[in-house]
């Protein structure tokens, strides 16, 4: 294959790869600024979701659209609940200790992997894409709904962005992770707001993982890549950053989509492991954050 | 002087002969206390103790599920027929999450604190080659189910059997001409990149190029792999046959990227079904797969002449005609390799009767009485078929099926023969001490 169609072609699984990722980093990322807490079961909410989806998918019938539709809705409404619960239950109690809450998340990553695997089962199950076109280029064929995840991962990133910055939600949301004790003090009810803001982040997570399942099925130990590669987003992004997280997960999705092509996905995965080192040495802060207070 | 003399006379010291009596029948009185009653009991109906090292969570859970419920309905069979030797089987599992590290622990732990006799059942190869030392260390024979070409090379133990299942490079080797003869000579292999994949990298390769055809590219992909496209560039242009062995959950995925690039302008297209083992083949996205081939070790779907002995075995073991289960038809069974732990249990009950084996200091005397097996018949205990055993490098050989994706099945239409399989040994573990 020439050269141009093989650039082509990586930068669009880069782009695919960069959208899912960036609706999941930025779930975490958000618990992080917001909390100050570092939520490793992230990745099993981003399961949940798939799993979820493929159980809705299977329940409704007719056009595979209707199902998709559906588990785009309820699998995120769900996976907000169990995280809502489980912040209420099990963080709240640890006062968010920052050891302690990493401690309950590991705990919270086992439990929800293994009621997967005794509930859903060990097995890979493939969700029907909404609908499938296939788009064929000069040189190969590409999915049309792989370009659609990168439109809808798109709108739903101006959503949060516009939540964020133009709601009255937002700004308690801001106002929280600015200081929490003066939002406190100025009536927020700061409690409810980090169940919230829990429940939102594993939403997001559970989006990201509707949105792929079409083309990479639901697995009980899918949870653990998005996870370490959310974690590198966000610290080269900067914790709490959502414009550094839409730029890191672009730079680490198109860069492993272009070097993992052209030399070896290992060496993609070496490069993103460097710059993380890196970015902690000479600015740990992230890219875009701003150092804690 | 005087003191000494009289502690060693019997006469003149106190102990008489009724004191002698006495000491005598309490000893025999301990001979027969519990302990002793249970140790004489063992050797006679207490159960053979089998270890099953099970993947019941890790990568491999939808194998190991299958391998627990094969196993399960073989040692029904078995018990129901009076068992080993005349004592029941009993099978203990341990999970060892598919991980090498823990697979040595419960190799560890079967033979040290559950006390079995012999371990049982693994799958993947890479927990076999991390749990044949610790096996080889405690002298357990360890009875493996995982066709990786590992146990064959002579570089494991003299404690590693595979009876059951025929090896990697024995597959590749025997469905080689049939590949050249019917879809192609240029191929392009697709495989994981670990110990699995590299048999067939390393044996698929020569067996081609005697047949005339060449391996054009070798693409291996990391196993943690969940997105694929990015390697399909990497296929020749030429290529006429694209081989893929793929593990995992990522398979379907795959296969669809493939569907996707390749459009309905696709080279022919072989894979082993270790692929699509426990998926069903009519998933969305699998329509690619129509009219490609695929190997099977045992196959999937009921065939128009399968045996009397294959039908019990599909009945026993509780899977319908399209190789799901009877009672759930969405859930696909491992079909293509979970006969090997049903032949595996048979070897053993075999080698037991041939030793009369009767607990772990035995062990020594099962191991070659296992070597000294040669050949299985095709019957209920072998009902994928007839195979041969090389006691020497512990691996058995067997007929090989070829089967073509039509109508949403898997028919079968190509079997190899034996010969079609065998390969020049490489090494000799009888020579090793036991």
């Amino acid at each position: 294959m020439a050269f141009f169609p093989h650039l082509l072609l990586a930068t669009l699984e880069g782009l695919v790869t960069s959208a899912v990722l960036a609706l999941t980093a930025l779930g975490l990322s958000l618990v992080f600024g917001v909390m100050r807490i570092v939520n490793v079961a992230h990745g099993e909410f981003f399961m949940l979701g798939a799993v979820l989806a493929w159980a809705i998918t299977t329940a409704v019938s007719g056009h595979p659209a209707l199902g998709f539709a559906a588990a785009l809705v309820l699998s995120p409404l769900i996976v907000g609940a169990i995280a809502w619960v489980s912040e209420r239950l099990v963080l709240r109690r640890v006062e968010y200790n920052p050891e302690a809450t990493i401690v309950a998340t590991i705990g919270l990553l086992y439990i929800i992997q293994q009621l997967a695997l005794t509930f859903y089962g060990p097995e890979a199950r493939p969700v029907a894409p909404p609908f499938n076109v296939r788009i064929q280029l000069p040189w190969f064929g590409y999915s049309g709904y792989k370009l659609s995840i990168i439109a809808a991962s798109a709108l739903l990133l101006l959503a949060t962005w516009l939540v964020l910055t133009r709601t009255r939600i937002g700004l308690i949301m801001r106002a929280t992770q600015y200081d929490r004790e003066t939002a406190q003090a100025f009536g927020i009810p700061v409690g409810r707001v980090y169940g919230a803001v829990f429940a939102l982040g594993a939403m997001l997570a559970a989006i990201a993982a509707v949105l792929i399942v079409p083309i990479q099925q639901a697995h009980y130990l899918m949870g653990l890549d998005p996870l370490l590669l959310s974690f590198i987003v966000v610290i080269i992004g900067g914790l709490g950053s959502l414009r550094g997280t839409v730029i890191a997960a672009l730079l680490i999705g198109v860069s492993d989509g272009i070097i993992s092509m052209f030399f070896s996905p290992t060496l993609a995965k070496i490069i993103a492991t460097l710059v993380v080192a890196m970015v902690l040495v000479f600015r740990p802060q992230g890219l875009f954050g701003t150092a804690t207070k | 002087m005087t003191d000494s003399k009289r502690f060693f006379d019997l006469g003149k010291s106190g102990l008489t002969r009724r004191t002698a009596l006495k000491g005598l029948a309490a000893g025999a009185g301990l001979m027969a206390a519990p302990g002793f009653v249970r140790y004489s009991q063992a050797q006679s109906s207490a159960p053979i103790k089998i270890g099953f090292q099970a993947h019941r969570t890790g990568i491999g859970a939808a194998y190991g599920r299958w391998y627990e419920k094969t196993t399960n309905a073989a040692v029904k069979l078995i018990n129901d027929a009076g068992g080993i030797n005349g004592r029941p089987v009993e099978i203990i599992v341990e999970d060892d999450g598919t991980d090498p590290k823990r697979g040595a622990e419960v190799v560890g732990k079967f033979a040290s604190q559950h006390k079995t006799d012999i371990v049982f059942g693994t799958l993947f190869s890479h927990v076999v080659v991390g749990s044949a030392p610790t096996a080889g260390e405690l002298k357990i024979p360890y009875y493996v189910v995982s066709e990786g070409y590992h146990v064959a090379s002579g570089k494991l133990n003299r404690w590693v059997f595979q009876p059951g299942i025929t090896d990697v490079r024995s597959q590749v080797t025997s469905v080689a001409p049939w590949v050249a003869a019917n879809l192609g000579k240029k191929v392009t292999m697709i495989y994981p990149d670990y110990a699995f994949g590299y048999d067939h990298r390393d044996y698929f390769a020569p067996a081609i190029k005697a047949q005339g055809g060449e391996v054009v590219a070798q693409i291996p992909i990391p196993p943690t792999e969940s997105s694929f496209t990015k390697y399909l560039p990497q296929i020749p242009a030429d290529t006429e046959v694209l081989y893929h062995v793929m593990v995992g959950p990522g398979v379907l995925t795959f296969v669809k990227e493939l569907g996707e690039f390749y459009g309905s302008n696709k080279p022919q297209l072989f894979g082993f079904i270790d692929s699509l083992e426990a998926v069903d083949i009519n998933s969305p996205g699998l329509e690619f797969l129509d009219g490609s081939h695929f190997w099977e070790g045992s196959p999937r779907y009921a065939q128009a002449n399968d045996s009397e002995a294959m039908k019990a075995y599909r009945a026993a073991v509780g899977i319908d005609d399209n190789g799901a289960s009877t009672t759930d038809a969405k859930d696909v069974s491992t079909a293509a390799h979970m006969f090997g732990c049903w032949e595996t249990l048979y070897v053993i009950k075999k080698a037991m009767e041939d030793s009369g084996y009767k607990g772990p200091e035995d062990r020594a005397k099962l191991v070659e009485a296992t070597e000294a097996l040669t050949e299985f018949k095709d019957g209920p205990e072998h009902p994928q078929g007839d195979k041969t055993f090389n006691g020497k490098i512990h691996q058995v050989f067997g007929h090989q099926n070829i089967s073509k994706v039509e109508g949403g099945k898997l028919n079968v239409v190509h079997r190899t023969s034996i010969e079609d399989g065998m390969y020049e040994p490489e090494g000799d573990y009888t020579t090793q001490p036991l």
